[in-house]
């Protein structure tokens, strides 16, 4: 029951915001996100006391096909429900003090895209999981379109289109699934049986490989990330790099490794080269950017790269960094998007070599931003520290060579986010910076609870680790056995 | 036309719905009777059959046609000339439509075909002083009764090789090992008439000038009955007569099929006017329902009835909620949707999970329609088409989000159209029914299982 609360609560949120009227949104979402907040935390105190089960919720739901309505939360599904519904009011918190025209629209269709996610996240039926999957792209895909930059629709509508084509080939993956499976279900127990012959796993390897790089994304399916990361609102680039991302590597390691792990085997070392030549290849391109949106935008694609790469090199340490690194990217990645946003607030630009001299006028924001920064380019002490240490020793457990180019993204993750720090902070004050206001309320909230967390699980990862550690081992164990 | 002597217009509306609601439960009382009912004509000639196939698809046409006479009193309240013919002739449409759901004699097919084709003649044309509706009647009179011609020159082909018109015999004789070469031209020129009627590639060419030309309800009405009560009767005719010689025809179906998925998305892609848009969306789920044919057995049915109820409602609730726009616009164009997400913000939501429904994004019913057809497909070893039919489905989410584009980004211009409480209803309907179904789809699919 519990998991039933968690799931429909956001839904529940979304209607109500929706018939509340635009003076009260915000609140009634920022209220409700914190009531599901509560839930998830109710939520963990129960997986704890019962031994860390996986937490179930079964009913029939159409007989044919034979899909149910299965839920389950183990260790892997509670971190990343719990990334959700962190982030969520801190994202909705975000907008406070912003003027948003026809907000109980738009806090409607974030708590919309709450509820899709946590399906995500904890459906153990694969056509259920399919439908969350496809539900989570309609409301980001509204806000984008309805509340995002000048050049909105062409890119948005790449987007959708080229994350519906790889979804596309993932149900047609599912389909075959069902099929091939004796029992003819769409069931996680079925499908982790592992009776497909290894002869067909290759084919079907890439048809959800496809679908989840174009959604991480691997290069080099990445080209609609930036354009839309740059037109999207904040708060959607938020969603989107924070949780939607993490989207695509959670299946990676719940559903291609444990499914195919004969397809996994063929294919895994090309795919863990794409992640590695993604890395190199993004971080070059973020040196380059002279948009501070765009930048973060493939510093994220070059983060992702790397626990896409610890997921494939198929061992404990890998699985394990990639899940606390997820959360960290998810945390940080929220953190830099809402600086950006604070900076384009004030200003009106985000070309970094305009700025520069904010520390002088804004002390706050400066020391608040300099520690996302750091916890970002994985300082020791932060939480990007662990989740990339774990991933760069699965990594060289897996391949010397591999290790060393993927080893690139600390020195050059410090080279562009130090760069972009000084020249935006640092320095002179500009004519468009001189005006600086320092942090309202609502952006100290958000922030310091931010930098609050990248310390705190930075010095202390173990209860992140202890957690997600069983889940993992299963879905390893399922996934190296020939 | 009795009630029109009499000055009855407003009853006849309440009257003809009553009428079909009274059919529509002695419709389904037949569910359990099934099989038991057989009309017989002259000489035992099996005219009618009525099995669960016809009972099901019945219910649904009936509905249907319930629906567009609740719309029609508002869309025709200007109209001068007389409602009762109008009236008199859907109803034409609909017993045709029912003919053709539980016919099991060539000569039922072919009056049933009939029915439905000339009424739709006169309805196509229906605007006496419109040229582009007289255009519209006119084409689609030509190229019907073309396509009539080839259904009966089939019917006598098949007729003088194997003796009769009733499916059951025909089907024996196509077993029976010694089959003459003709029945098999009479086969394939049934199918070429059949392809005609559901505006298959590349019989296609009359239907976006029809739909574009006719009045916007009798369009309506044209992509959803007709099309069901033609598709229907195709299924049966292929399931019910010709399975067992059907592999003559497959390969030229399957190429049919892929070009009518293929062409029906690509030419979809540039069109401007959203009657003609959906005239070729309407082609492209042809295709979609044409993979059933494919993969023919008496299991796919349940398959192409979901299909068929899902794309009608989202089919029916877009026309609704488009029509009330082309009136206070003046303008059938993507244009004249600009700013509706502003305007009427519930219209543009209804709109747009119609248009979800139809792209077939999931949780919306289309999803499911669309995961049954493929599905079906799939197992039955269509692999290859069922690849280009997923790549197709991508390319049709461009054109529907081509007016969801127009609701959300554009401009508004001045006029707001205001839809009347019937079209709110049916719109209403239609729209919780594609989400409910996309839900819940249990009690139909298991229906015909």
């Amino acid at each position: 029951m519990m998991l039933l609360q968690l799931l429909f609560l956001p839904l529940l949120a979304s209607l109500l915001i929706f018939l509340s009227g635009n003076k009260w949104a915000s609140r009634l979402a920022l209220g409700l996100s914190i009531v599901e907040l509560v839930l998830t935390w109710l939520t963990y105190q129960t997986f704890k006391q019962g031994g860390s089960e996986m937490l179930t919720f079964f009913q029939e739901w159409i007989t044919n096909p034979k899909i149910s309505f299965h839920l389950g939360m183990d260790g892997l599904g509670l971190i990343m429900v719990a990334l959700t519904n962190f982030l969520v009011p801190l994202i909705i918190l975000s907008t406070f003090n912003r003027n948003i025209e026809n907000s109980r629209s738009y806090f409607a269709l974030i708590s919309l895209m709450q509820f899709a996610l946590i399906g995500v996240f904890i459906a153990m039926d694969g056509m259920l999981y399919y439908i969350f999957w496809e539900l989570a792209l309609i409301p980001i895909y509204f806000i984008a379109l309805r509340w995002g930059g000048p050049n909105r629709v062409p890119v948005t509508l790449k987007f959708f289109i080229f994350t519906l084509a790889g979804s596309l080939l993932m149900l047609f993956g599912f389909i075959m699934l069902y099929w091939y499976n004796p029992n003819h279900s769409f069931d996680i127990r079925e499908l982790y049986s592992n009776v497909i012959c290894s002869c067909k796993q290759g084919w079907l390897f890439w048809l959800f490989f496809l679908a989840y790089a174009i959604k991480i994304p691997i290069i080099p399916f990445h080209t609609w990330q930036a354009d839309t990361y740059k037109e999207a609102p904040t708060q959607g680039t938020m969603l989107l790099s924070g949780i939607m991302l993490k989207m695509g590597t959670y299946s990676l390691i719940r559903w291609l490794l444990p499914i195919l792990p004969a397809g996994v085997a063929e294919w895994g070392p090309l795919a863990i080269t794409l992640c590695v030549i993604g890395i190199v290849y993004a971080s070059v391109i973020a040196i380059m950017q002279r948009d501070l949106k765009k930048l973060l935008a493939y510093s994220s694609v070059a983060h992702v790269g790397l626990i896409s790469a610890g997921i494939f090199a198929l061992n404990m340490q890998g699985l394990q960094g990639s899940v606390v690194q997820m959360v960290a990217h998810g945390i940080n990645v929220v953190g830099l998007f809402f600086c950006a946003d604070i900076i384009l607030n004030r200003t009106q630009s985000l070309n970094i070599d305009g700025l520069g001299g904010i520390r002088n006028v804004a002390p706050q924001f400066n020391t608040l931003f300099m520690i996302v920064v750091l916890g970002s380019v994985a300082l020791p002490l932060t939480n990007g520290f662990i989740g990339e240490f774990l991933l760069l020793f699965g990594v060289y457990a897996y391949n010397t060579w591999l290790s060393v180019f993927a080893g690139l993204t600390i020195i050059l993750g410090a080279v562009y986010m130090l760069r972009m720090f000084q020249r935006v902070m640092l320095g002179n004050v500009s004519d468009t910076t001189s005006a600086f206001q320092d942090l309202m309320w609502n952006e100290r909230l958000v922030l310091g609870t931010i930098a609050l967390t990248i310390i705190v699980t930075g010095i202390y990862p173990k209860p992140i680790l202890d957690l997600a550690a069983p889940a993992l081992e299963v879905i390893l164990n399922k996934a190296t056995i020939k | 036309m009795i009630a029109e002597v009499f000055n009855l217009r407003k009853i006849m509306i309440p009257a003809i719905l009553a009428a079909l609601t009274a059919i529509f439960y002695v419709n389904m009382n037949n569910w359990n009777h099934t099989g038991d009912v057989v009309i017989y004509g002259i000489n035992m000639s099996h005219m009618i059959t009525v099995d669960h196939f016809s009972v099901a698809f019945s219910g649904l046409s009936i509905l249907l046609a319930a629906f567009i006479f609740i719309l029609s009193h508002d869309y025709y309240k200007n109209e001068q000339h007389h409602l009762s013919d109008y009236l008199s002739i859907l109803l034409f449409i609909l017993c045709g439509a029912l003919a053709l759901f539980s016919f099991s004699n060539m000569a039922m097919l072919f009056l049933g075909i009939e029915i439905v084709s000339i009424s739709l003649y006169i309805m196509a044309g229906s605007r006496r002083f419109d040229v582009r509706s007289n255009e519209a009647g006119f084409k689609y009179f030509l190229l019907g009764s073309f396509a009539s011609g080839f259904l009966l020159l089939g019917i006598a082909l098949i007729y003088g090789t194997s003796g009769s018109f009733i499916m059951q015999q025909i089907s024996v004789y196509a077993m029976s090992g010694n089959v003459s070469p003709l029945f098999y031209l009479g086969m394939l020129l049934m199918i070429i008439a059949m392809l005609f009627k559901v505006a298959a590639v590349p019989f296609h060419f009359w239907s976006p000038d029809v739909y574009e030309g006719a009045p916007a309800l009798i369009t309506t009405l044209m992509s959803t009955l007709v099309k069901v009560a033609v598709f229907a009767a195709f299924y049966r005719l292929i399931l019910l007569c010709f399975t067992g010689s059907f592999s003559y025809a497959q390969d030229i179906l399957a190429i049919v099929t892929a070009a009518t998925i293929i062409l029906g998305n690509v030419v979809a892609l540039s069109q401007q006017n959203v009657k003609r848009l959906l005239a070729y969306s309407g082609i492209s789920h042809a295709g979609y329902m044409l993979l059933t044919l494919l993969s023919i057995n008496g299991g796919n049915a349940a398959a192409l009835f979901f299909y068929s109820t899902t794309y009608s409602l989202a089919t029916l609730g877009a026309f609704t909620l488009a029509i009330p726009v082309f009136a206070a616009m003046h303008s059938e164009q993507v244009d004249a949707f600009n700013g509706l997400g502003k305007k009427h913000p519930l219209m543009a939501a209804m709109l747009t999970i119609s248009m979800l429904s139809l792209a077939g994004i999931p949780p919306f019913a289309g999803f499911l329609g669309k995961y049954y057809i493929f599905s079906e497909a799939i197992i039955s070893g269509q692999v290859t088409l069922t690849l280009i039919a997923i790549i197709n489905s991508i390319i049709g989410v461009y054109y529907y989000f081509k007016l969801i584009l127009a609701m959300y980004t554009k401009p508004a211009n001045e006029s707001i159209p205001e839809p009347t409480p019937a079209f709110w209803l049916v719109a209403g309907v239609c729209v919780a029914g594609g989400i409910i179904l996309g839900i819940f789809p249990n009690a139909l699919i298991t229906l015909l299982q």
